[in-house]
């Protein structure tokens, strides 16, 4: 083997080549693509009301960030949230059965897809406005620097988010206080319909964060081992008080938009094109170069995922409806921390 | 050395929120507060003058003028365990911050089905009178009221003011506070020190008369007590109610009072169309207590226009004294 | 190699249903996952229908032009590919999710706008399978804000706000009106009952008429509806001066006015008159009093008490004349109440014969002579002027050949009696004869009946009349 190309495997294929970290890495992105595409065929099938924001083909990005954070490190999401909640340690049955709108749900059939949250494994939510997370992921990273944790909030948001004033005054401000915060802008390439490259004249999301005076870096979004890599600096930053960190992972979604998206603004050959740079398939190939785990194993993961995904479910469907009483559950009667999950 | 209960200090609306911040930050160490220019300079009205020396840069935050990201730091925080009291500097700027009060703080705690809650308090400055002009003078209550989850508390005199914010801070719902800005100087009476939080959601009867009632809110509570005084001389005796808080709204209390009297008059500063006495004025008419009036319900309230520059034209866009006694003895004539 | 189906997808949140526009691929065609395999239409809008595995495509289901259910299948693909939730789903699979997502909602609820997106759909979407959320106007408010229930409280009476403007022009006094409403609530009802005629004749409580009605004097036989002067009028009429004098309007004047003009606004009144003979009734009714003199009864039988009689009998056969019109539904009368008109001292009274069809013709007679007389002198109370179903006003004995009275509301017709006097008449075998005639005026509220209705039940009643022994029978 030439030099070159054993250099090349050693940068690339650091997650791969531990069996753990790439059975946890191929449970994890297979578990969210099982997860999307069951999710996919329960919405085509006329059995999920309202509609869906799939993350197929952006499994990489969000695996590789939550894997550089700790159980009890925040996060906060967006619309597009479902795998960001699976990357943070959702109980999946709970996630589909709030997506069934059930009483046992994770929003007791409150809140459905974008808004799901599972306060527990520090997911305060993924949230249905654009940019929405982002300040308040910043709040949280406030809390937790003046209560002397070295935990960090990381916020997930996507490029159309970068045009909000919610993302510039939110980044400024976690900038001028240091706030441990990591800033992950999945790029993938669309808001709901209009191109990155027509809302900033910057070539890359990354260089906004010059504008703040942080770091900023961009990595290639499919590629699961980059992302953590540039997670785990910015989270080692973060938490040693020197402050947030811009990372933009270009990848892209195979789905639309939403569940109403007639796709007129891409092209099929475009879709194609980055279905066929699949970062599943690209990880597992990385593993099989590697020869960290064989294709008995890798077939087990799918499996395995595709088990969870069935049970799940089969179990979400179970759940009773929420109770009609909304009134009630306007107001909290007493404070509930979400970090620690109980009353204070 | 705090006092007890019994002790009283003759203090401004400004200083009674003061202290009141000041006592819950001594108490709680999870409270701290946010806004522009609240720290060095004092607050654009002087309200946390002398904080920053006594509780230091960390918990007294002076912010960039970034209202969203003010609120959204406040529900983030609010969520991690914190009790952020968050200002904006006039209430006209909360339009920046909308989307993280209205869509965030007010739902979090539906959305996720109880397992999380937002015990934010939003202090907002409001209301004309100082030359300010349209987009510093509104009184946009009935924004505040009209979501879902929010609690909004609307004190008219010092003691009042501290009493409540004690119970907002300790509210485990996010609170929009509104603080009349005539009021924070203007003001003054006496307030308990140390003291004991007064309950969100019940209204105040500073004034008892068995001709007709009024129902006031803010800086409208004092205008509407001292044109009682003026009518009190033609012998006319007006029961004045204080709502205090506006949602939860005490509505026993004032559907109670309106019955006693069968005449009630509604005053706001606010404009007319879709205002909070608008509110009022349904419950009144959609309950047994419409079978007592003995006129229609009638409504004061600022008119249907920005507020202008002019002083005389300023002063005449929203309820006056001298308008609230014409108003009560018009109905008084009427049914 | 195993097959799965494809189902028609759900491509938008309100779709249930898919116009196949176009097949892309042709039956025995590979397919890779995500490969376009046709084009479908919904709600005017074309979405693209992908594969959902690698495979081949051995059956097209639907043909081009053809309108599918959603989930209804539209192909089978022969696939190595799972079927992911093959076997999982319950029969009506999510039943309540599946109505809740069919169910419409404007546009797409869930859908964050980046910037200038179309806004969500106005009414949050029920969560599937739960019960109706609750009503929007009860909102339990904190404890101490709910509303008591009505309990008698300090401070100025409960009365429908009509009741107190009434009042004030009565010049009742509410506080000392018994409310006949819940728990006391007074009624406008309530204040006229209680409303005294001129207060200077008698502290004693006079009752005004719950029901006014007033024959127009002077109506020219058979004209049509007068129409009521409008409640404004007035604003003609010269101000006092040498010429004209102001005299204020006695609170029964008051009320009439008011209630006439209320009757003739807003019930469309339209009027049938027939010309009854008389003859064999006025005979019976001699006969009869001479029976009652025999017997020492101190009785006299009228031709109204026999017409109360007639009257009363063929209301409780005719029931859609015995109604009121309520708006948007009739309210039928299971008993027959008939009210008798009598003029009294500054304007008109109607004491009510109630169940005038189950008592006797002498019992109608006693109790119709013994509420007259109180009328004129003033004694009679409220509730003997209240829930008539039907009025009799007889202008006969003032020599009125006919005329058309007001309606007394709520009822929805009154008879207006006229005068009898000789007239010749043709008998059925053609010949000529001097007959007693009278005229009857029956007018309706055509909201509440209808022609055939009325002109039934006034040849019934001429008939009986006529033949006045049915009276009785």
């Amino acid at each position: 083997m030439s030099r070159g190309r054993r250099r090349e495997r050693e940068r690339v294929t650091t997650l791969a080549s531990s069996a753990d970290d790439a059975r946890r890495v191929l449970a994890t992105m297979w578990t969210i693509r099982r997860f999307e595409e069951a999710v996919d065929e329960l919405f085509a099938r006329g059995l999920l009301y309202g509609t869906m924001h799939l993350s197929i083909g952006q499994e990489a990005s969000a695996t590789g960030a939550c894997l550089a954070l700790r159980d009890d490190d925040v996060i906060t999401s967006t619309h597009r949230g479902h795998g960001h909640c699976i990357a943070k340690g959702a109980d999946l049955g709970r996630m589909m059965a709030e997506l069934l709108a059930r009483d046992t749900g994770y929003c007791r059939g409150r809140g459905g897809s974008m808004h799901i949250a599972d306060v527990s494994k520090g997911n305060l939510g993924a949230n249905g406005i654009v940019a929405g997370g982002i300040p308040i992921a910043v709040g949280a990273a406030l809390a937790l620097k003046l209560t002397r944790t070295d935990k960090v909030a990381l916020s997930f948001f996507g490029d159309g988010a970068t045009s909000e004033g919610a993302f510039h005054e939110s980044v400024n401000l976690a900038a001028i206080w240091d706030l441990p915060v990591v800033f992950v802008c999945e790029n993938n390439h669309y808001g709901m319909s209009m191109s990155v490259t027509e809302v900033s004249r910057l070539e890359r999301v990354a260089d906004r964060a010059a504008g703040y005076g942080i770091p900023g870096v961009t990595v290639d979004g499919n590629d699961v081992d980059a992302v953590h890599k540039a997670a785990l600096e910015a989270v080692a930053t973060a938490r040693s008080g020197a402050g947030p960190t811009l990372i933009e992972a270009v990848t892209y979604r195979w789905k639309g938009h939403s569940k109403s998206d007639q796709n007129l603004y891409r092209t099929r050959e475009e879709i194609e094109s980055w279905r066929a740079r699949d970062p599943i398939e690209r990880f597992e190939q990385a593993v099989r170069e590697a020869g960290t785990l064989d294709d008995n194993e890798l077939k087990r993961l799918r499996d395995q995922a595709r088990d969870d995904v069935r049970e799940a479910v089969r179990t979400g469907q179970t759940g009773p409806p929420p109770s009609p009483d909304l009134l009630a559950a306007v107001y909290a009667p007493s404070e509930v921390d979400a970090l620690s999950g109980g009353e204070r | 050395m705090t006092a007890t209960g019994t002790e009283v200090e003759t203090m401004t609306f400004a200083e009674a929120i003061r202290a009141a911040l000041s006592q819950e930050m001594e108490a709680d160490e999870r409270v701290f507060v946010l806004g522009e220019d609240i720290g060095v300079y004092g607050g654009a009205f002087g309200v946390t003058t002398g904080m920053l020396e006594r509780f230091g840069a960390e918990r007294i935050r002076d912010t960039p003028i970034a209202e969203e990201a003010i609120v959204g730091a406040a529900v983030g925080a609010a969520l991690c365990g914190m009790r952020p009291v968050a200002e904006m500097q006039f209430s006209d700027f909360t339009a920046h911050a909308m989307d993280q009060l209205v869509n965030q703080a007010a739902k979090v705690h539906f959305m996720l089905g109880g397992a999380a809650s937002v015990p934010l308090v939003l202090r907002l400055p409001f209301g004309s009178g100082t030359g300010a002009a349209a987009q510093h003078s509104q009184s946009q209550e009935a924004w505040y009221t009209h979501t879902p989850g929010l609690k909004v508390v609307m004190p008219s005199n010092p003691a009042d003011a501290k009493g409540l914010l004690l119970a907002a801070i300790r509210d485990p719902n996010p609170v929009v506070f509104m603080e009349h800005k005539l009021l924070y100087r203007s003001a003054s009476g006496p307030v308990p020190a140390g003291g004991e939080p007064i309950p969100l959601g019940v209204a105040a009867v500073p004034r008892e008369g068995g001709d007709l009632t009024i129902v006031a809110t803010g800086i409208m509570v004092s205008r509407a007590l001292a044109a009682a005084e003026e009518l009190a001389g033609s012998r006319i005796e007006a029961t004045v109610v204080d709502p205090r808080t506006l949602k939860p709204l005490d509505e026993a209390t004032i559907l109670e009072r309106v019955r006693a009297t069968g005449r009630v008059l509604l005053v706001q500063e606010a404009p007319r169309t879709a205002g909070f006495t608008a509110e009022i004025s349904a419950r009144i008419a959609e309950s047994d207590t419409l079978y007592h009036l003995l006129a229609p319900v009638r409504r004061l309230s600022g008119l249907d226009a920005p507020i202008p520059y002019n002083p005389d034209l300023e002063k005449a866009s929203v309820p006056q004294v001298p308008d609230i006694v014409q108003a009560a003895r018009a109905l008084l004539e009427d049914g | 190699m195993p097959e799965i189906e494809v189902p028609m997808p759900k491509l938008s949140m309100t779709m249930e249903e898919g116009e196949l526009i176009s097949w892309r691929k042709h039956e025995g065609d590979q397919v890779r996952a995500g490969e376009v395999i046709c084009e479908v239409n919904s709600d005017k809008v074309e979405m693209e229908v992908e594969s959902p595995a690698d495979g081949t495509l051995v059956r097209l289901a639907a043909a081009e032009g053809e309108v599918v259910p959603v989930g209804a299948p539209i192909a089978t693909l022969d696939t190595e590919a799972e079927d992911l939730l093959g076997g999982i789903l319950d029969a009506p699979a999510g039943e309540a999710a599946g109505e809740a997502a069919a169910r419409p909602d404007g546009g797409e609820t869930a859908a964050p706008p980046p910037t200038g997106e179309a806004p969500p759909a106005d009414k949050a979407p029920q969560p599937p399978g739960t019960g109706e959320a609750p009503p929007a106007d009860k909102a339990p408010q904190p404890p101490g804000t709910t509303e008591a229930p009505a309990a008698p409280a300090a401070g100025p009476t409960r009365a429908v706000p009509a009741a107190r403007r009434r009042a004030a022009e009565l010049g009742v006094d509410l506080a000392a009106v018994r409310g006949s409403g819940r728990d006391g609530l007074v009624r406008v009802a309530d204040v006229e009952a209680a409303a005294a005629p001129a207060p200077a004749v008698d502290s004693r409580e006079h009752a005004v008429p719950s029901s006014a009605t007033l024959p127009l004097r002077g109506a020219e036989p058979g004209a049509g509806p007068v129409q009521a002067a409008p409640a404004a009028a007035g604003a003609d009429v010269e101000a006092a001066g040498a010429d004209v004098e102001e005299v204020p309007l006695s609170p029964i004047r008051r009320v009439v006015a008011r209630r006439l003009t209320e009757s003739m606004q807003s019930a469309p009144h339209f009027y049938l008159t027939v010309r009854v003979d008389v003859t064999n009734l006025l005979a019976l009714r001699a006969e009869l009093n001479q029976q009652l003199a025999a017997g020492g009864q101190d009785l006299k039988v009228s031709v109204n008490d026999l017409l109360v009689k007639a009257c009363a009998g063929l209301l409780a056969s005719n029931r859609e004349l015995n109604v009121s019109f309520g708006g948007d539904k009739l309210v039928v009368h299971k008993r027959v109440h008939v009210g008798v008109a009598v003029a009294v001292d500054g304007g008109l009274l109607v004491p009510v014969v109630r169940d005038a069809d189950q008592k006797s013709l002498t019992q109608v007679a006693r109790e119709a002579g013994e509420l007259v007389e109180r009328a004129r002198s003033g004694r009679l109370g409220a509730d003997e002027m209240s829930g008539g179903t039907f009025t009799v006003s007889n202008l006969g004995m003032l020599g009125v050949e006919q005329f058309t009275a007001v309606i007394n509301p709520p009822e929805a017709a009154i008879l207006a009696v006229g005068a009898a006097g000789p007239e010749p008449l043709v008998t059925g075998d053609g010949q000529v004869e001097i007959r007693q005639v009278l005229r009857l005026t029956l007018s309706i509220d055509h909201r509440a009946v209808d022609g055939a209705t009325g002109a039934t039940f006034l040849a019934q009643l001429k008939d009986v009349l006529e033949q006045p022994l049915r009276i009785v029978a």
